[in-house]
């Protein structure tokens, strides 16, 4: 397991948290390679099941990503984004699943230093939990 | 590029002009270095003794000078000196080949023969010789041109051409007694003799006459072959000598005596030989025609010289004797042949000449200049085309340089290391030695950069895509014609310069710094990344200081007395994000005068940073000192309570105001555009986006110190102005894109174009573009793949459009940028094709992972191919998605007939637009009608009766007076409403509708308001003005109190208006009765902008302004007297006023909003004002689409700002109106009514009002949910809300975003 890379699906808005990943690209700020975004309109549009589903996936973590409260694009989106994480994660630490391994944050388009900052963060909790059991899908069998 | 190390891009800079760098860098006058514009610092820049760095440092024989292909065509030319091998150098660059003939036994010319060695190493001089022999050039010593070889035989021979480049060789005679005597010899043929065989006859002791570059030559070449006494003559003075002083020196140096003023008469002679020369000591006359003052003989001063050796060397010329009978061939008067300036053409076909032979002598670097021109003359001669088109000299009349910064440090220009004197003696070692790198790299850095641009052409090379070309580089300005109906100027402001300021020290301490320089301190993309640091040492600041008013209000320092309106609040605004940065244990302090928070949420603003710390401290400072060590700065000012305070601070910030540039000052004065005191557009109140000149208009600061939300405001007053001057050209100047049919794929199986853009080197240098384009190969439905190196480049959008035809594709993938900035772009290369544009996903491969991952290309391409699955998994569940076209009704609503709501009717009328002013009262005219006078003394009543006419008479705006909107319907384009008047219901139809419901005064109920007739509110004394009432007479002691209902905990905002409309008043009562005692008592006077003036000219006239605290209001006691009580500010005692009249300046408070909130679902703010789409870039405008705000219901503001809002929502309105039909956006929210369960989640959360139920009584799905495409957004916030899955975004669907998640890891 020693060259075990955590793999993290993130969710980013359009319009602040992947404006920040595209600066950090600007700026050329290196960081870990361990992420693959879906990009989204707002993170008000992340439904629940999108993360439900990275998980069973195999993904090691999920990473969603919007703008800061009071600076939405459409008015109010990640004040209702706000209340479902808290409500997911509380639901997911419930049912088993080790805090970290679901991370929400938020950064403006133009804190690509806070984006390399938090990216980090997120991979080191995850790497350091190791590889997802809890929920991923058993692999098919091949004979 | 020497500073940079780049020598051999240094020599390829220099060589795209001359062919002799190492030569030049050591021999060349430097004439440059007089026009270097370090000299107004100190010294010039050693120009020519870095150009021999980058020669010493580089072989310019390895430098690959590019050549046309070569030629049949074959040039002659005479001479092999600088003329002779430029021109060679240049014609071969054309790709023409060259024979040089030279009479001498070697070739250099005057380099080779008349510069000593020890200037002029001959291995330096071969070496670059051969440079040139290396391009083809053939040199053909000992062939002089003469009767065994004459221009007519080169032509015979073949030569399309014959360059001249003889040079001057031949000496100027004294002109005096016994100049043939053995023993004189003539100063180039000695050097000749000298430089060919390394040695000469030379006497031991020798006199020299002459004052130029030869003499000394000759002086330092003489000592070299062993002469004992060396004597140079010269008639004027060593101040008039033509020879550079450096070498004068080293002549001295070396031994040499210099006799000044002193000319020879006669040479002495026995047996033939020279034994001495008679001299004539000289004076200095009146200057002559050179400028210099011309010698005089004294007579009775001759005197005897004993020498052995006379060297002549006055000067020299032409040599012609070769030239005598060439046809056509001038010879000036001055003995040099006459050619065309710019052609360098001489009258006989075919021949040119250059060099000494054509100026007589001069220096190299004007003959090497010569053979340049003179080869583009050739080339052109052999092309047969015009040989003189273009190359007219260019002169810049007025240079555009970099001003030199004020602060630049005196640095002394390296010394140039020379041999020791002790080893000069019997060699002809160089004496110069040369830079050292460092010491070069040093000199090159001690250049100021003065011409923006150093012409190195590095960008030329670095740029990959071929936009900056030679080509484009020498680009220059252009100027064109426009043909415009309206101007409207903007040209902003600019901050101003502290430096003048001498006690804040702005340009001596590093940590006293700018508002400005502050913001980008403080900005993530800014110096230090965000992070709150003092830029000199690096340290967290502990402590940060705002001085305000630094360039505004002040008529000592600088002459800006008005008030830059922006400060205040921008500094509250830097302190509290440096409180967020740096935690709260940071210490902000704001030194201020007034607290000046007069816009909309602003007051809230400030109280809640005094809420969170930051200290306010009402003084002015003093100065401010440095400490040495650890430059921390020591604020120096006096308390409130008159205690005398030293403050140490990390920091200080400047809040420096706003002025107009002289460039704009200028160009107001090109405009013929009249100014006011203040350097600020000046304008009427009722047309505040008016000029003086009819037809151009003015937004932003330029009109007034102002912030953002009031510049946008302005600037869309502005451009509605312009629209109603030139509506009837609406549209008769536009172009409509063709619009390419769309091919219907619905059932194709989905046919997948995948382009990988490599991005130059940006993506490819580090993901390994093509494994991924073979992976893309067998991803499913995938039919094409390839890579492109700029894949937005032009070409490539046309070869895509043509791939995604030929191979029928129907959806495409591009993995390359980002899709914020580029995803439209590629929609209309899809569109181009026939392809709906949402059939596209864009995939970031470089932001995302080569910029980011550059150390791990390995990874960086896996993450790629991942990426690229994902975007095709996706693309494969895209659909064509349709965009709506809406009719726009063109008919406007405008609620609210006050000025504010008749400028926007007034603005829609003229643009063309049939409008309805609604106005709940008997008469328009709103709180206006309430108004004595504006700001600038004009009277509002008649301006407004003007402003009334107009709408009434306007055909096109039919105004409903007493009347009331009852109900609201529709959409942006499509609204329909009932409108009812006295009972009597009317249908109306409209696209879109302008709140401008207004405000009212707040009554107060305090101060003894309605207690006492003798205490009013502002709007009546206004009206006992307006009435003239003669009671204002009678009144000998007023007392106006402010902030009456405004910044308290009910109302907690400032209402903008009240300062200045007290001080107006005071100042009216002052003007009707002079010995009137008028008192203001405020908490802060925000008489901001252009405004203070009024406040001082109400301390000018007397009114005295008396500040009270919050805590400590003042008190009013009725009765026989009125009598008004406050704690002064300066005494800190009770102050008793009596008062014959008592003005509250109350609040405004906004009309009750609610019910208007709810028809047009837009919001209203805590305070009961309308909040505003974006409160900087939106400020009249809602979120809500087609609708629009302005005036008072938006927030408190003078006639001026209403009447612009209003005009400004009219503009904003009209952007809609004028486009007739809207298109919605293909990513918008759809419900599948059929599994709804009308819960409404859907209609509680959406922002926009888009989602609704369907009537019950509807044939299909009655009371289900239903989204209005025209109003989603797009936010997908329903999408992910609803409980019963009924909602999907298109474009980012359910089964979109899932497929992209199955695909993120493919090994499962």
């Amino acid at each position: 397991m020693s060259d075990w890379e955590p793999k993290i699906v993130s969710f980013f808005c359009n319009w602040c948290t992947y404006g920040a990943a595209d600066l950090a690209g600007v700026s050329r700020m290196e960081h870990p390679p361990n992420t693959r975004v879906i990009r989204l309109p707002c993170s008000g549009r992340v439904s629940p099941k999108f993360i439900l589903a990275a998980l069973r996936q195999g993904a090691d973590g999920v990473w969603v990503s919007g703008c800061h409260p009071g600076d939405c694009h459409y008015i109010e989106g990640n004040y209702y984004a706000r209340r479902k994480f808290n409500l997911m994660k509380n639901l997911l630490e419930h049912m088993g699943l080790e805090p970290g391994r679901v991370q929400f944050s938020w950064i403006s388009s133009a804190e690509s230093t806070k984006y390399v900052q938090v990216i980090n963060e997120v991979i080191e909790t995850v790497r350091k939990l190791g590889p997802a059991k809890d929920f991923v899908k058993d692999k098919p069998k091949v004979d | 590029m020497v500073k940079e190390g780049k020598y051999k891009e240094a020599l390829e800079i220099i060589m795209e002009d001359l062919p002799l760098p190492g030569v030049l860098g050591r021999v060349c006058p430097h004439g440059c270095e007089n026009a270097c514009r370090r000299c107004e610092v100190d010294d010039p820049i050693a120009i020519r003794d870095l150009k021999r760095l980058a020669a010493d440092m580089c072989d310019p024989r390895e430098i690959n000078v590019e050549c046309a292909a070569t030629r049949e065509e074959k040039v002659a030319i005479i001479g092999s000196g600088p003329a002779g091998l430029s021109a060679a150098y240049h014609l071969a660059r054309n790709g023409i080949k060259s024979v040089i003939y030279e009479a001498l036994p070697q070739a250099g010319g005057m380099l080779r023969v008349g510069i000593p060695a020890h200037r002029l190493p001959r291995e330096v001089l071969d070496k670059e010789i051969e440079l040139v022999t290396n391009l083809g050039v053939e040199i053909k010593l000992n062939t002089p041109l003469g009767s065994d070889l004459t221009i007519d035989d080169l032509f015979s021979q073949g030569y399309k051409a014959v360059y001249l480049a003889l040079g001057a060789h031949k000496g100027i005679e004294l002109g005096i007694p016994n100049e043939r005597a053995a023993g004189v010899c003539q100063g180039v043929d000695f050097l000749r003799e000298a430089n060919l065989t390394g040695k000469t006859d030379v006497g031991k002791k020798v006199a020299i006459i002459g004052g130029g570059n030869v003499a000394i030559d000759v002086a330092r070449s003489a000592k070299r072959l062993g002469a004992g006494e060396v004597t140079i003559l010269y008639r004027r003075t060593r101040t008039e000598m033509p020879a550079w002083e450096e070498e004068i020196q080293a002549a001295e140096d070396e031994g040499t005596i210099i006799n000044y003023l002193t000319a020879p008469q006669e040479v002495l002679v026995q047996d033939g030989k020279v034994v001495g020369v008679r001299c004539i000591k000289m004076e200095l006359g009146a200057p002559d025609s050179s400028g210099r003052r011309k010698p005089i003989p004294l007579p009775g001063s001759e005197f005897d010289l004993e020498i052995d050796q006379l060297v002549p060397a006055i000067g020299q010329r032409p040599d012609l004797s070769a030239l005598d009978d060439v046809a056509g061939l001038d010879i000036s008067r001055w003995g040099t042949t006459d050619v065309d300036p710019i052609t360098y053409a001489t009258g006989h076909e075919g021949v040119f000449a250059g060099g000494d032979l054509q100026t007589g002598p001069w220096v190299a670097i004007g003959a090497i200049a010569a053979g340049k021109e003179a080869a583009e003359s050739i080339a052109r001669y052999i092309d047969g085309i015009d040989m003189a088109k273009g190359r007219e000299p260019i002169t810049y009349d007025d240079p555009v340089y970099r001003p030199i910064p004020k602060d630049e440090k005196v640095s002394a220009r390296a010394k140039m290391p020379e041999l020791a004197i002790a080893d000069r003696a019997g060699n002809f070692d160089e004496v110069e030695l040369g830079y050292s790198e460092d010491v070069g790299k040093a000199e090159a850095a001690r250049c100021v950069n003065c011409g923006y641009c150093c012409e190195c052409y590095q960008c030329v090379d670095a740029c990959g895509a071929d936009a900056v070309t030679l080509i484009t580089h020498a680009e220059s300005t252009e100027v064109l014609e426009l043909d415009v109906g309206s101007i409207i100027v903007a040209p902003g402001y600019q901050p101003f310069d502290p430096s003048k300021f001498d006690n804040y020290s702005y340009s001596k301490f590093e940590n006293v710094v700018t508002s400005m320089e502050f913001e980008r301190i403080l900005s993530a993309s800014g110096p230090t990344q965000g992070h709150l640091v003092r830029l000199g040492d690096h340290k967290e600041p502990k402590k940060i200081a705002w001085l305000q008013c630094i360039g505004s209000r002040d008529q000592n320092k600088c002459d800006n007395s008005y008030c830059s309106s922006v400060c205040c609040m921008y500094a509250i605004k830097e302190a509290a994000i440096a409180m967020e940065h740096s935690g709260d244990d940071l210490d902000c302090a704001i030194f201020y005068m007034d607290m000046r928070t007069h816009g909309k949420d602003f007051e809230k603003f400030y109280n809640r940073a005094q809420d969170s710390g930051v200290r306010f401290v009402r003084t002015r400072i003093h100065s401010i000192e440095e400490d040495d060590e650890t430059k921390s700065l020591t604020l120096r000012y006096a308390t409130e309570d008159g205690r005398i305070e030293n403050e140490v601070f990390d920091m200080v910030v400047l809040s420096v105001g706003m002025e107009t540039p002289d460039g704009v000052k200028d160009l107001a004065d090109m405009l013929g555009i009249e100014m006011t005191s203040g350097n600020f557009a000046a304008a009427p109140t009722f047309a505040p986006y008016e000029t003086s000149v009819d037809g151009i208009f003015a937004c932003g600061a330029f009109q007034g110190p102002r912030d953002i939300p009031q510049s946008v405001v302005d600037a869309s007053a502005a451009a509605a102005a312009a629209g109603e001057f030139l509506s009837d050209a609406r549209g008769t100047q536009t172009k409509t894109k063709e619009l390419i049919e769309e091919t219907n794929i619905i059932g194709e199986r989905p046919r997948i174009g995948v382009f990988i853009c490599r991005c130059g080197t940006n993506i490819a240098g580090v993901v390994d573009v093509p494994s991924v384009v073979e992976y893309a190969k067998d991803l499913p439905y995938v039919e094409y793949y390839t890579d492109n190196l700029y894949s937005c480049s032009q070409d490539n959008q046309e070869a895509m459009v043509a791939l995604i035809k030929e191979h029928n594709l129907n959806r495409v993938v591009l993995a390359a940028c980002t899709p914020k900035t580029h995803e439209p772009l590629f929609q209309e290369t899809l569109m181009d094709a026939g392809l709906n544009k949402y059939l596209f996903e864009m995939t970031n491969i470089r932001n995302h992972d080569s910029w980011v991952h550059k150390n791990n290309p390995e990874v960086a391409t896996e993450k790629a191919k991942d990426l690229v699955r994902m975007a095709v998994m996706k693309v494969a569940l895209m659909e064509a998605l349709p965009e709506a076209e809406l009719e726009i009704n063109q008919t406007a609503l405008v609620l609210g007939g006050g000025v504010a709501g008749m400028s926007a009717a007034l603005s829609l009328a003229d643009q063309g637009y049939e409008t309805l002013l609604v106005e709940k009262n008997k008469e328009l005219g709103g709180q206006a009608l309430n108004l004595y006078k504006t700001v600038k003394n004009e009277d509002v009543q008649t301006e407004l009766k003007g402003m009334i006419s107009k709408v009434e008479g306007s055909p096109k705006v039919s105004v409903h007076l007493e009347t009331t909107l009852d109900s609201v319907d529709g959409f942006v384009g499509n609204y329909k409403s009932k409108i009812s008047r006295n009972g009597n219901s009317e249908d109306i139809e409209y696209g879109v509708a302008v709140v401008a419901t207004g405000g009212n005064p707040y009554l107060p109920d305090e101060y003894s308001y309605g207690q006492d007739p003798r205490v009013l509110y502002s709007l009546e004394l206004d009206k006992k003005l307006m009435a003239n009432d003669p009671s204002i007479k009678d009144v000998n002691s007023a007392v106006f109190i402010q902030c009456v209902g405004s910044r308290n905990d009910d109302r907690p905002y400032c209402s903008r208006v009240c300062c200045t409309h007290s001080i107006h008043s005071a100042i009216e009562l002052k003007e009707l009765k002079p010995e009137m005692d008028v008192y203001i008592l405020y908490r802060d006077i925000r008489a901001y902008g252009e405004r203070e003036y009024l406040y001082r000219e109400a301390r000018e006239k007397g009114v005295f302004f008396i500040r009270y605290s919050v805590d400590n209001k003042p008190e009013v006691k009725t009765g026989d007297r009125l009598t008004i009580t406050v704690i002064d500010h300066v005494l800190e005692k009770p102050v008793e006023i009596e008062a014959d009249l008592l003005t509250l300046a109350s609040a405004i408070v906004p009309n009750a909003n609610e019910t208007l909130s709810q028809f047009y679902k837009v919001p209203i703010n805590d305070d009961g004002f309308f909040v505003e789409k974006h409160a900087k870039l939106g400020p009249t405008e809602f979120a809500t689409d087609g609708v629009f705000l302005c005036g008072l219901a938006h927030y408190p503001k003078p006639v001026d700002e209403s009447v612009a809002q209003g005009k400004g929502a009219a503009s904003r309105a009209v952007t809609l109106l004028a486009r007739k039909n809207i298109s919605t956006s293909g990513q918008v929210a759809r419900v599948k009514p059929d599994v709804c369960s009308t819960c409404g989640v859907c209609i509680a959360v959406c922002p926009y009002s888009a989602s609704y139920f369907r009537a019950e009584d509807e044939r299909f799905f009655p009371g289900k949910s239903e989204i209005n495409p025209v109003l989603c957004k797009g936010c997908g916030l329903c999408v992910a809300s609803c409980r019963s899955g009924a909602i999907n975004l298109l474009g980012f669907g359910n089964d979109q975003v899932f497929s992209q998640i199955f695909a993120f890891n493919e090994a499962i």
